[in-house]
């Protein structure tokens, strides 16, 4: 072959995953089909807050190829709990909110789940939905996290006392004492959406039961298998041995699939007690309800400053809505406040977190977290004291800015895993300067004076951030080399499209300096790691790339080891080459790993060589040590046109440092992705409800996402700053592209807007809000 | 979702079209699909038959005389986008294609299809609105010729009885002097318009305009023509000083909204873009000298 496979971290490695997928050759959830499999579909909820008097499934039962209909009281005889033990543990929880397999009694959300059917086919099981007598009588709703925590509020659920799910906060350097010494206060309210995830592959579940072996498998479009797994076998009080999850190809995740949904507990139930497979695939039409996505925050703010623009305090109060229950703890506010300090010095900070629950879906993360919007509040108050001292943007920033030599920076918030934050490396100051330089922001007043003589609107916009990668507390990677010689990974990471596998493989290949095509890596799958968490929180390449790696090393030194004793050298006068351990300067003195395993594998009678234990294999746990900050800035550059509030996102561009680049290409896609995102988060995606809790938005003719023919050109530089946290030096970069997209563009539209001197504080920014805005001040300039 | 079961038909002629039309219960014409099928898997309507036109080679191609074009119902939306007949004498309708869906769904959606599902969003019954065509229908009982301005009735609802299909559309030649404009405003460029216009202009060889055609989109069920625009500017040689009567005339049309686009929005947006599209097609139109 000849081709040397050194230095393959760095790399821009093509991705192992993609052949296949472009031939069509993936295997979704839909593609999976097996022997004797049922469909389900669900009665869902169609009121959003209610009691169910009435739930006759007789009817339905006898509809053609209808094979069972279920309710509540027919599979609670079947689990260990009332309700799915589901929640992260969380210190602000006031009372326990996890859902039911199906509701029985109260629904508290539109698309709340009430009733399965099982048919041969789904147009059957659908047909049947229309069979069943429901009949809910409606109790009052609650819709506004805000109203929704005043003392008259009804209660959004019966069993609880009251809509206050949490309350937490962030206090330190005694903010108070700050503001009352301060020179300068602003304030400013700030109501801020975001939506769902919307992969473009939706949720889905393929339960098969295997008699024979008394196991049950169930293929899950998830982002956790093995929590998944966790969670079935403490709801059906099965052992882990006799559960396997494993996920398919999974066509996106964006933080949903990362949560435990009810249907992923109702469909393997159903398959065990009908001792059949069956399947359910979320339709686009249930996603906007059934699946979890992010909801309104409410940020009520204020900031004290001195003369020189530097920042003093920040307080006030985020109040969040929750959704109908807590899937996912209280993880999303906690993100969006602590994001909010950002890569500045902020010496004193109050913020009081409330979440608020109400009749809707429940929420949790989708990318980004909730730091979206924590960087927005700060970035669109630095833009307040840069307009009210007369300074600019960028100079407010630079003030404010942590200095290199100052990381790694301790900031007095304590995380969930008990550390308290600290950012580790990365040189803020020269991030702002570089993405100033490619946008070539010095030149930008010039271009926009003379776009304004011809009647065009158009601003610039800044933004600094940083975001918190690598979360804990370990990844999971085993390698091992049979005789066969083929080398089988199994790492607890799992994929739905990032190139995970590529990842791993890559990593694994540049330490044994081989081709990473013929490195079999199987992601997502219980069965291929004891343990293992998955994705969530931009963590994949720090926490299974560094136990790849851990593992990959321990292989070669055994190996070496081994090959020491079988040619009768010293370890030390071994090398690695071509997936080979050799001779130093003899390098047809060799022995490949296959011959190694082989050897190792240990023949009766035989001693196994260098006093080793049988077999070449090796798994690491890699354990994290506190989280490690990817940082970023970024420039947009827009139009706005005046007259119907429209606004073109002209040019973009992004500094980004994630510290060391396993695959540079990779990273790019995650950034180029995350923008995309963002640009969707403020322009356009806005999931709306009524006051009765009816979802206004539930297909994508009202629900908006970004499409290539909005996005602009998006020009990525990267800065390297490696951690020293993990022996890779990587960072996380699934979500940073997102983070800084709200606060950018918002900043630019308020500078292209500046003729008119709005201020805006909302998300998404619509035509209407914008000419809603204008209209104002050229009523008031007449 | 998924659509329950029904019986498909492919008949080869539209008399075998028609005979099925009749005999059949709870049956549906299926042209392009790009609606109904959506709207099938919605289960937002539920029919045991689909009679789908697509196999019926006379109700495909364009033809034409010295005087007009004859577009049959199921021809496709992107065969008439790429018509060499439609570039030289319907340059509007060219324009207002290239805003409707993606090139992908022109492949399948067909004028005709369009016509008769009158979504507000769309872009070919406002030309349609702005050019009068007439539309030729079929039944049992022969054929006959209805004005798109009576065809067009309300909220998705056409004039076809239950045993009625659309044979083609006739349009006149834009004739020499003339302007167009296609102008809409959405979110996307593929998506429905929120609001839409379509213009045509024809001016004398002193510029003035002497024949003018507007219709708008979006605002109401079906597209407006304003008629009442339309004879003012006729009165005018130029537009410099017709803006404020444009707005103050737009002002006066009673126009849908809902929370996200509301009255007093479209209202805005189409002032703009009325300005803009007569803006646009009279500078054709004068160019064109």
């Amino acid at each position: 072959m000849g081709e040397h496979f050194e230095h393959l971290i760095g790399e821009s490695v093509l991705r192992l995953e993609d052949r296949p997928l472009l031939r069509g050759q993936g295997q979704f959830i839909d593609d999976l089909n097996v022997p004797h499999m049922l469909e389900a579909a669900f009665l869902r909820s169609t009121l959003a807050h209610g009691r169910i008097t009435k739930l006759d499934v007789t009817v339905a039962r006898q509809a053609p190829h209808v094979h069972a209909v279920f309710t509540y009281h027919d599979l609670r005889p079947f689990l260990t709990s009332d309700r799915i033990p589901l929640a992260l543990p969380a210190a602000g929880i006031q009372f326990d909110v996890d859902p039911f397999v199906l509701a029985y009694d109260e629904v508290c959300y539109v698309g709340e789940p009430i009733a399965i059917v099982i048919a041969s086919h789904r147009r059957y099981a659908e047909d049947a939905l229309q069979l069943i007598d429901l009949e809910i009588e409606p109790l009052d709703v609650v819709v506004d996290p805000v109203l929704g925590l005043q003392p008259n509020s009804p209660r959004t659920r019966l069993d609880t006392p009251h809509n206050l799910v949490a309350r937490t906060g962030i206090d330190y350097g005694n903010a108070d004492a700050c503001f009352t010494s301060a020179p300068h206060i602003i304030s400013q309210r700030f109501r801020l959406a975001k939506g769902g995830g919307h992969s473009m592959e939706p949720r889905g579940v393929l339960a098969v039961p295997n008699s024979l072996e008394n196991t049950l498998t169930v293929w899950d479009s998830t982002q956790m298998p093995h929590r998944a797994r966790a969670i079935l076998v403490e709801s059906l009080g099965m052992s882990e041995k006799s559960i396997r999850v494993v996920t398919p190809d999974v066509g996106g995740g964006f933080g949903p699939k990362a949560v435990f949904h009810p249907e992923e507990l109702a469909v393997p139930l159903v398959s065990l007690i009908l001792k059949q497979p069956v399947k359910w695939v979320e339709d686009r039409f249930e996603s906007f309800t059934a699946t979890v996505l992010e909801h309104e925050q409410e940020w009520d703010m204020q900031i004290a400053f001195d003369n020189d623009g530097k920042m003093q305090a920040i307080k006030g109060r985020l109040c969040y809505d929750h959704g109908a229950s807590t899937p996912y703890g209280i993880a999303l506010p906690f993100n969006a406040a602590t994001n909010l300090i950002g890569p500045y010095v902020l010496p004193a900070y109050k913020l009081q977190i409330d979440l608020c629950l109400t009749n809707k879906t429940p929420a949790a993360p989708t990318r980004g977290a909730g730091r979206p919007q924590g960087t927005f509040v700060m970035e669109r108050l630095l833009d307040r004291i840069a307009a009210y001292l007369q300074l600019s943007r960028e100079e407010v920033r630079r003030r404010n800015l942590i200095q290199p030599e100052q990381l790694p920076f301790a900031i007095p918030v304590r995380q969930r895993d008990g550390s308290t934050m600290s950012y580790d490396s990365g040189n803020y100051p020269a991030c702002q300067a570089r993405v100033m330089d490619i946008a070539h922001w010095d030149e930008f007043k010039t271009r926009q004076k003379a776009a304004l003589e011809q009647g065009r609107y158009i601003g610039i916009g800044l933004c600094n951030y940083v975001e918190a990668t690598g979360r804990g507390p370990f990844e999971s990677v085993s390698i091992s080399i049979g005789p066969s010689g083929k080398i089988s990974v199994g790492a607890g990471a799992t994929a739905q499209g990032q190139g995970v596998k590529t990842m791993v493989a890559q990593i694994i290949a540049d330490t044994f300096q081989m081709n990473p095509e013929f490195i079999d890596v199987v992601v997502g799958d219980t069965a291929a790691t004891p343990s293992g968490l998955g994705a969530y929180a931009s963590r994949q390449a720090v926490t299974a790339g560094n136990a790849a790696l851990e593992a990959a090393q321990r292989v070669i030194i055994k190996a070496k080891i081994a090959a020491a004793a079988l040619l009768e050298v010293s370890v030390d006068d071994l090398c690695v080459r071509d997936g080979k351990i050799c001779v130093a300067g003899i390098e047809q003195r060799n022995l490949s790993l296959k011959e190694i395993a082989k050897a190792l594998a240990g023949t009766p009678g035989f001693a196994i060589p260098g006093h080793l234990t049988p077999g070449l294999a090796a798994t690491s746990d890699f354990m994290t040590q506190g989280l490690t900050y990817t940082n970023g800035a970024h420039i947009a550059e827009v139009e706005v046109d005046i007259h119907t509030g429209a606004v073109n996102v002209l040019r973009y561009y992004v500094v980004h440092d994630c510290g060391n680049m396993i695959n540079p290409m990779m990273v790019e896609g995650q950034v180029r992705g995350g923008v995309v995102h963002g640009i969707g988060m403020t322009l356009f995606e806005w999931m709306r409800y009524d006051a009765q809790g009816q979802p206004l938005t539930s297909t994508y003719a009202d629900y908006l996402l970004p499409t290539a023919d909005v996005c602009p050109d998006i020009i990525i530089d990267h800065m390297i700053s490696p951690t020293p946290l993990n022996p890779l030096g990587v960072k996380g970069a699934a979500e940073s592209g997102t983070i800084g997209v709200p606060a950018a563009l918002v900043s630019a539209i308020e500078n292209a807007l500046e003729p008119f001197d709005v201020t805006l504080t909302q998300l998404p920014i619509t035509p209407n809000y914008l000419r809603s805005l204008i209209r104002q001040k050229t009523d008031m300039l007449i | 979702m998924k659509a329950p079961d029904f019986s498909y038909h492919a008949p080869q002629s539209c008399e075998q079209a028609l005979d099925l039309l009749s005999r059949l219960d709870n049956a549906r014409l299926l042209a392009g699909g790009q609606s109904l099928m959506p709207m099938l898997n919605f289960r937002l309507l539920n029919y045991d038959h689909f009679i789908d036109l697509g196999r019926i080679s006379d109700l495909q191609g364009i033809d034409e005389t010295p005087t007009h074009i004859l577009i049959k119902a199921m021809t496709s939306q992107r065969q008439v986008e790429s018509s060499d007949i439609i570039h030289r004498s319907c340059p509007l309708m060219i324009k207002a294609l290239h805003h409707v869906g993606h090139q992908q769904t022109r492949n399948r959606g067909t004028i005709g299809g369009s016509l008769c599902h009158l979504d507000p969003g769309a872009e070919l019954p406002v030309v349609a609105a702005a050019l009068e065509a007439e539309l030729i229908i079929l039944s049992p009982r022969g054929t006959k010729r209805i004005a798109f301005a009576d065809f067009a009735q309300g909220y998705l609802t056409n004039a076809l009885e239950a045993d009625e299909l659309l044979y083609a559309i006739e349009i006149k030649k834009s004739l020499e002097h003339s302007g167009s404009a296609f102008l809409e405003f959405n979110r996307r460029p593929a998506d429905f318009a929120i609001v839409s216009i379509a213009v045509e202009i024809i001016v004398d060889e002193t510029h003035k305009i002497i024949n003018c055609a507007l219709a708008l989109g979006g605002v109401q069920h079906v597209p407006l023509r304003l008629h009442g625009l339309e004879q003012k500017l006729i009165e005018y040689t130029s537009l410099e000083d017709m803006s404020k009567f444009i707005n103050s005339y737009v002002q006066t049309i009673e126009m849908n909204g809902d929370d996200l686009y509301p009255p007093e929005f479209r209202c805005e947006v189409a002032q703009t873009i009325v300005r803009r599209g007569l803006s646009q097609a009279y500078d054709e139109a004068r160019g064109g000298q």
